[in-house]
């Protein structure tokens, strides 16, 4: 400190690059609400039997039309891309820092599960988010169908299997917010008052249980439907 | 024979350090860099003289045996450290803490010095706080005392029961702050196995690097020992495991003298031994007696748990025996009171040799205090106790996790069981008032050498000494020597260096080639025991000429069975401990020559000969009113006693007194 | 006093360069009031009668704060007690007939040099690079010129009282010393002696910290469980916040 040294930039640092990570998770958060808000629309027929669906595929053709979307749903993108950039390299940098293991495997019964497959969980989700993607994103937005958006769901979620695996999808999505929302704010640091960490925590765990149930239940409602 | 030139300055002594260090020599600043200082150990004294030195720009190299210097022993002190800063307004000052010091340590230690330490021990807590050691604050923001053993003041600056942690790392920090700067070059991992001698001045030593066992020669202009102190000569002591002699030991056979090896403090309260695997002691700080009565049953063979024993069977012994310093009377007083009781049949525990330390009425009474605090109406004495508790828990919170961890038992509910441990060795090399040893160019700092607390240490000094002799001595008094030498250096290859590392690769060699029967450790016990039965709390002319003889017959079957295994080339352990228990027991031996030669009573110092008739210490001022300074005549000669006379000018000499 | 039997898989390594392996002793008469240390000095004592090299660990104080021993025991950095080092773990916690498995702390970082010790020095780097606060001996102020409220001297002290054993990299599943570094951080970060360097202070370490090749902090929180001294996570939340914030400052 008695000289001035180059420092390294951010993305260069293990902190830098786990604020980062934080950042575009906590952003990655708020796409979630957005996400989720417009899928209820999905339930509106369960209400109102006139909609017909109409109410959503609004709602779909607003996002994929209108030039205000086009903005955020770049950021979106760069957030996934850089959240899973990162990931990957911090987890090869992590891999190496213990080129060799322990015999022995313990758990000390206090840590969190969730916290230590992030990478697992994480990965899952990404496979759920580009079936996901192709079965909807790419088929309206890239190759182009007659259906209509609505359509394209009610297909989907009459498959049970497809159903079963959004739903499973969601619960691994919860697994990984259950660490992953808090984690973002200790990785920034905002976790450094104990009398906030408690709200923290709460409202991260709550956010971890609601927001993949509020996804899960909506499939699960169309499959019943589409049974009957 | 040596001559002891103590160098104690001119003047009244409140002035003697000011004006000494506006008299002595000094070092120019574009010249320092020139010198090289070899600073050997890296505890308190080690870590701050190596850091002190490399901030006035002399070339440091310092060198510990652990991997880390932060590691040092220094790192293990429980309680505090004293200073004459009369925060508490309660009529504390430096000749206070001179006057304390030098009377707790029986009157065999230099006024000089002990003035100096206690002048230098305010400058020591600014500096620490300055380095952002989190010393215990109060409420308003200012610092907290407690109150130590053999004073009537408070006085002790503490951080928990870790002082010596914060310290120490407090000093680690400011010599890393010098390696970055490349001032200091650390040498972690090497141990100094021979001092390197060149017309008579030190000049460099022969270290082992313990990872490769690669031999290395390091010239220096001036060598600085901070290696601690021997207690492990005792096998079982509070020193860390590792804590060795091996280099005041090889200064001491190179022609340094060394100053009344028999003063070991055996420390009052250190959780008993539980078995013969038993590999070192653990103290329990002197502070605990703040709060903590010390008693045993009145009733020899008391079956009955302590918690069951009515106040009016209990013998509160310390109480009972020194009303004016109760449970506070300094550590060799409170250690021969507890081995006089277990030695009378009043011990408890399984092997019946441990008193108590029991905290109940301390937490009643804080947990008053604190309901009081609180405006608790009629609380009863559960809520009192848990008050209390939690007060307790604050102030000695990890001290009672050690305890619980060590024993099973829980010391807020029973009370502890402790007795008394070799914590400390008040001798050392003999040094001048400037650190230096007999030998020029060889300095020995802290615990290492003998100077500052005579025949008994009061607690919270250790860390004041080494601290003081580190950060406001040595680098005042190096330039003295200093600046006589030539900056030149010398080679390595010179037939002195060569000399000493053969000597060091013989040594070696033949460690190895022995090939015998029984382990490094098994000789380490054997001695330790000698040592506690005959050179420990208590000593005696018989016993003492017994030892000395068994202590010869162990190191002559050393020699012949000792079993180590592997080469020098690796990391070896066993090597590492044989070097190191060779040369304790040789220490031993002289321990035992110097409790033999005193034939008077002194602090730490018992001989049964000479006691009052109440069984207390009985000086000899006319006899011994000397420092004993030992010199090396060769492996089959005695060694030369040298004295240097000790005169109190400002505090009298008096039976000291503690009723 | 109960006595039991172990049998005991113990990591040995000749040096850095060679190849390890787990290698199978039993021990019988092991009292449960010894500390683990004491066991494997047993142990030792009976390898090198048997002509044996003792297993190589590092030790010192054996009171729990020197941060000298630390090894693997059942998976766990110093053992299945929390808040303790190895030297204070106890042999009660064991029972007769018991397997245990005994490996160095793993890290890219703490290179194995013999046995059970590694090489911790990166440690001892990262403290180099700006863990202190620069001061030199002399002409400083009174103590008491500087008043520290007790909470904030509390906080700092419980950040201060970090060993340095290591155990935070061995039990963390990345290999990452966050809370070894953070808890310096938060030492002097807290205290008003470490502000004139703080923003500098946590770049330079974080630099050396990376540079070590350390992994990197996932926040499981394992760290703060295995740590002897319980030192928090808050504390690697603080070095967060000084990181972020002096990056956006530079």
């Amino acid at each position: 400190m008695d000289t001035t040294k180059q420092v390294p930039s951010l993305l260069a640092t293990s902190i830098g690059r786990k604020i980062v990570m934080g950042i575009t998770g906590l952003f990655l958060c708020t796409f979630l609400i957005a996400h989720l808000s417009g899928n209820f629309l999905l339930l509106k027929p369960l209400f109102d039997p006139t909609d017909g669906g109409k109410a959503f595929n609004e709602y779909a053709e607003f996002m994929s039309k209108s030039p205000l979307i086009r903005l955020p749903e770049i950021i979106m993108f760069l957030g996934f891309m850089i959240h899973i950039g990162l990931a990957a390299k911090l987890t090869s940098q992590n891999k190496n820092a213990r080129p060799q293991g322990y015999v022995y495997q313990a758990n000390d019964g206090k840590t969190s599960i969730f916290s230590k497959y992030m990478g697992v969980t994480g990965s899952i989700v990404l496979i759920f988010l580009l079936i996901h993607l192709y079965s909807f994103f790419v088929k309206h937005r890239i190759i182009g169908t007659e259906e209509t958006m609505y359509e394209t769901v009610k297909i989907a979620f009459s498959n049970p299997i497809y159903v079963l695996f959004y739903v499973i999808a969601q619960i691994l999505l919860a697994f990984h917010l259950n660490h992953g929302f808090q984690s973002g704010f200790q990785s920034l640091g905002l976790k450094k008052n104990p009398k906030w960490n408690t709200l923290i925590n709460k409202v991260g765990l709550g956010f971890s249980i609601l927001i993949p149930l509020g996804f899960a239940i909506i499939p699960i409602i169309m499959y019943i439907q589409s049974i009957q | 024979m040596a001559k002891l030139e103590s160098k104690i300055p001119e003047g009244d002594i409140s002035t003697k350090w000011s004006k000494h260090k506006s008299k002595i020599k000094i070092v120019a600043p574009h010249n320092k860099r020139k010198y090289k200082i070899l600073v050997i150990g890296s505890g308190l004294a080690g870590a701050s003289a190596a850091a002190s030195l490399a901030e006035l720009g002399y070339n440091v190299h310092c060198f510990c045996y652990q991997d880390s210097p932060r590691r040092a022993h220094s790192i293990a002190a429980q309680g505090g450290i004293n200073a004459a800063k009369n925060y508490r307004n309660d009529g504390d000052s430096v000749f206070r803490l001179f006057y304390d010091t030098i009377k707790g340590g029986d009157f065999r230690a230099r006024e000089a010095n002990v003035h100096r330490l206690a002048e230098v021990s305010v400058n020591i807590i600014d500096q620490c706080v300055a380095q952002g050691v989190p010393f215990a604050r109060e409420y308003g923001g200012l610092l907290d005392n407690r109150s130590f053993g053999g004073t009537q003041v408070s006085r002790t600056f503490y951080a928990a029961g870790q002082t010596g942690q914060q310290l120490l790392i407090g000093a680690y920090q400011a010599l890393s702050r010098q390696i970055n700067m490349g001032t200091v070059k650390m040498h972690a991992r090497k141990e100094l196995l021979e001092i390197v001698i060149i017309d008579g001045k030190a000049k460099g030593i022969i270290t082992r690097d313990l990872e490769n066992g690669k031999i290395e020669r390091h010239f220096g202009h001036a060598v600085v020992l901070a290696t601690g102190g021997y207690g492990n000569v005792f096998y079982l002591s509070t020193n860390a495991k590792n804590s060795n002699a091996t280099a005041i030991f090889r200064a001491y056979k190179k022609g340094a003298c060394f100053g009344n090896p028999c003063f070991t403090q055996i420390h009052p309260t250190c959780i008993p031994v539980s078995g013969d695997y038993q590999s070192k002691l653990t103290l329990m700080s002197e502070s605990l007696r703040n709060d903590g009565r010390v008693w045993v049953p009145k009733n020899k063979d008391d079956k009955r748990a302590p918690n069951q024993i009515p106040e009016e069977e209990r013998d509160y012994y310390l109480e009972r025996r020194y009303p004016a310093f109760g449970n506070l009377v300094p550590r060799d007083v409170a250690s021969r009171a507890a081995k006089e009781r277990c030695d009378a049949g009043y011990g408890v525990g399984q092997s019946k040799m441990a008193v108590y330390l029991d905290f109940a009425s301390a937490i009643m009474r804080y947990g008053r205090i604190e309901a009081n605090k609180q405006k608790l109406d009629n609380p009863s004495d559960a809520d009192i106790k848990r008050l209390g508790k939690g007060i307790i828990k604050e102030k000695y919170g990890n001290l009672f996790e050690m305890y619980e961890k060590i024993t099973d038992e829980n010391p807020y509910e029973v009370p502890m069981r402790i007795y008394p441990a070799v914590h400390y060795t008040m001798g050392g090399l003999w040094v001048d008032y400037n650190l230096m040893t007999t030998i020029p160019g060889l300095y020995a700092l802290g615990e290492a050498n003998f100077s500052d607390h005579g025949a008994n240490r009061l607690g919270a000094s250790a860390l004041m000494q080494g601290l003081a002799d580190g950060y406001f001595v040595i680098p005042y008094t190096i330039g003295d020597y200093l600046a006589d030498e030539p900056t030149t250096e010398i080679t390595t290859d010179h037939p002195a260096f060569i000399d000493a590392e053969n000597a060091v690769r013989n040594r070696i060699s033949k460690l190895l080639s022995i090939n015998g029967t029984k382990t490094v450790d098994e000789f380490h016990r054997a001695l330790g025991k000698i040592m506690w039965d005959y050179c420990g709390m208590a000593r005696n002319k018989e016993g003492l000429e017994y030892a000395r003889k068994e202590i010869q017959k162990l190191r002559e079957e050393f020699w012949r069975e000792v079993k180590v295994l592997g080469k020098n080339e690796t990391f070896n352990q066993s090597l590492e401990k044989a070097g190191r228990v060779a040369d304790f027991l040789e220490l031993g031996e002289l321990m035992v020559i110097d409790a033999l030669h005193r034939n008077e009573s002194c602090g730490g110092h018992f001989r049964e000969e000479y006691q009052t008739p109440e069984g207390e210490a009985l000086r000899d001022d006319d006899n011994y009113c000397y420092a004993a300074a030992w010199e090396y005549a060769g492996d089959n000669n005695d060694p030369i006693l040298n004295k240097e006379p000790l005169t109190f000018e400002y505090v009298k000499l008096t039976q000291r007194s503690y009723k | 006093m109960r006595t039991m039997k172990l049998k005991l898989h113990v990591w040995r390594q000749e040096n850095r360069n060679s190849q390890g392996r787990m290698e199978t002793y039993t021990i019988e008469g092991v009292n449960e009031h010894m500390s683990f240390l004491e066991m494997l000095d047993v142990l030792n004592e009976k390898l090198i009668k048997e002509g044996k090299e003792p297993v190589a660990f590092d030790h010192d104080c054996r009171e729990g704060i020197c941060g000298s021993c630390g090894m693997v025991i059942n998976g766990r950095a110093h053992g299945p007690w929390y808040k303790t080092t190895t030297c204070q773990l106890h042999m009660r916690e064991f029972k007769d007939g018991d397997e245990i498995y005994i490996e160095p702390f793993r890290a890219s970082a703490f290179p194995v040099i013999k046995d059970l010790v590694v090489d911790r020095s990166a440690f001892d780097r990262i403290i180099q690079a700006g863990g202190y606060v620069s001061v030199n001996t002399g002409g400083v102020p009174d103590a008491n010129a500087i008043p520290i409220g007790k909470e904030t001297a509390d906080q700092a002290f419980e950040a201060a009282t970090c060993i340095g054993c290591g155990a935070c990299v061995a039990t963390c599943k990345n290999a990452s010393a966050m809370l070894f570094v953070s808890a310096k951080i938060s030492h002097l970060g807290l205290l008003p002696q470490g502000q004139p360097e703080r923003m500098q202070r946590v770049l330079d370490m974080v630099a050396q910290m990376d540079k070590e090749g350390f992994g990197n902090c996932t926040n499981t929180g394992a760290c703060e469980v295995e740590c002897p001294k319980g030192i928090s996570l808050v504390n690697i939340a603080r070095m967060n916040y000084d990181y972020f914030k002096a990056q956006l400052k530079k």
